[in-house]
């Protein structure tokens, strides 16, 4: 563990999103825009060990804080990530992912006669049961679960 | 207040009553220049004669100009263009906009982007509105109130859209409702979780005689399609079992009215159309009035303004 730690260098300043299932990483990054990032340095740590998870993927971003709503998209794909804020060195906060009331433009409705898989157009889901993590298609009403939809490229 | 109708589902009481009033007024009185100069646009991405001919009525009987098309191989969406701009043209032209369309969740999105109100005809399998309205001033009309009815839904529960708005739309009232069909078009759980979330008492039978519909206040006939079955042998099993024939309604109550969307194909036997509990075809001559009060409520016309109308045409 001490050497796998090694491969991936500590930051001063910024976030660290760990226990991302390695399937899911480039969901992660996408749902961020990392790659649209001009003015950070970021890590991408893909397939590493991990003694929760077997494999895992982490990604640290130098310099940069997220906003909540920007975090909480990411439980639409990898509900257990960590977040970390670190600064100078130091975790000063640990966070957890939860899904949010709304999801706008984040993920494709299942139901192939919906509108909004036919219109240039901006999908709306409502949490409708957040426990079993249901969603509710703003437009056509089909209910989904939230493993079973697919995020927006 | 000018506004949209999109769904029944979120309608309150009052404005359920308030509408059935209104439509009660148009049938006192149908033929008026209340509309007189306004331009009401009727758009069906999807053929609908029965729909648009009720709407086109309705606009016409109160003066007001159709514009529209009734067929979209017609128009320019299959040339590309998106609802979107569809609908922002048509509203430089209308000062409403009805329209059906094959695919769901349609009509909502029309009534975010236009700044005309939008009159949801039908969007795909999701909402039709007008049709439960008309249902819901039919059985008022009939019953003489809303309130505390035995109503039988029988058929296609699983798929038909227009049971399901109804079983919505009546859970202000207090209703007792039958589901009476096979279990391959049985009512489905998400219904059933409705009406224990909303109070609504139900009982579901698979049997279908004159014992099971004495008491109905309502019986409410759809259509059991062949293509809904998966399985052919259970479709030849069920096909005349949920068949309503007049002899079927011997024990019925004096005040049961049957009720049918339409179009009805096998599932009510003709000799059913002399007895005085049919009201299929009344019921269809309700939706011109149910559809005048729409097309004007959305207008932002109110009811006052309606019974204080000086230019009816007596």
């Amino acid at each position: 563990m001490k050497q796998e730690s090694q491969l991936v260098v500590a930051i001063k300043n910024g976030t660290v999103i760990d226990h991302i299932p390695s399937a899911k990483l480039f969901e992660v990054v996408n749902l961020l825009h990392l790659q649209d990032v001009r003015d950070s340095a970021i890590i991408v740590g893909y397939n590493l060990k991990s003694k929760k998870f077997g494999h895992k993927s982490l990604i640290k971003v130098f310099d940069k804080f997220f906003t909540d709503a920007e975090l909480n998209q990411l439980s639409v794909v990898a509900p257990n990530v960590t977040l970390c804020i670190i600064r100078d060195y130091e975790v000063v906060e640990k966070k957890s992912v939860t899904l949010p009331e709304e999801l706008r433009g984040i993920v494709r409705c299942n139901n192939p006669k919906c509108i909004t898989n036919n219109e240039p157009m901006q999908t709306v889901f409502h949490v409708s049961d957040r426990e079993n993590g249901l969603l509710r298609c703003h437009y056509c009403g089909k209910e989904q679960h939230v493993e079973d939809v697919k995020v927006i490229e | 207040m000018k506004q949209s109708l999109v769904t029944i589902a979120n309608l309150t009481k009052e404005k359920i009553e308030y509408l059935v009033e209104m439509a009660s007024e148009f049938e006192k009185y149908p033929n008026r220049k209340t509309l007189e100069g306004r331009v009401v646009a009727t758009l069906f991405f999807e053929p609908s004669t029965r729909t648009r001919l009720s709407f086109e009525t309705a606009a016409n009987r109160l003066g007001a100009r159709v514009i529209g098309f009734t067929d979209p191989k017609v128009t320019s969406s299959t040339k590309g263009e998106t609802l979107k701009d569809t609908i922002m043209m048509v509203s430089n032209y209308a000062d409403v906009i009805v329209m059906r369309h094959y695919l769901e969740g349609a009509a909502l999105y029309a009534s975010e982007v236009s700044p005309v109100p939008i009159i949801n005809a039908g969007d795909g399998a999701n909402q039709h509105p007008t049709q439960t309205m008309l249902d819901l001033y039919s059985i008022y009309k009939t019953q003489g109130t809303l309130e505390n009815l035995n109503i039988y839904l029988v058929g296609d529960l699983k798929y038909g859209r227009t049971v399901h708005s109804l079983l919505m739309a009546m859970r202000h009232f207090n209703p007792t409702f039958h589901f009476i069909a096979p279990k391959e078009l049985a009512m489905p759980d998400e219904y059933k979780l409705y009406c224990k979330e909303h109070g609504i008492r139900y009982e579901e039978h698979e049997e279908f005689n004159e014992e099971v519909i004495s008491q109905a206040d309502i019986l409410y006939m759809t259509r059991v399609q062949r293509e809904r079955f998966t399985d052919l042998m259970e479709y030849e099993r069920v096909k005349d079992v949920y068949v309503l024939k007049a002899q079927m309604l011997e024990q019925a109550r004096p005040n049961m009215r049957i009720l049918h969307p339409l179009p009805r194909v096998n599932e009510i036997a003709y000799d059913v159309d002399d007895d005085p509990h049919a009201y299929y075809f009344e019921q269809a001559k309700n939706g011109l009035y149910a559809r005048e009060a729409i097309i004007c409520d959305c207008l932002g016309i109110t009811l006052d303004e309606v019974r204080a109308d000086q230019t009816i045409l007596k």
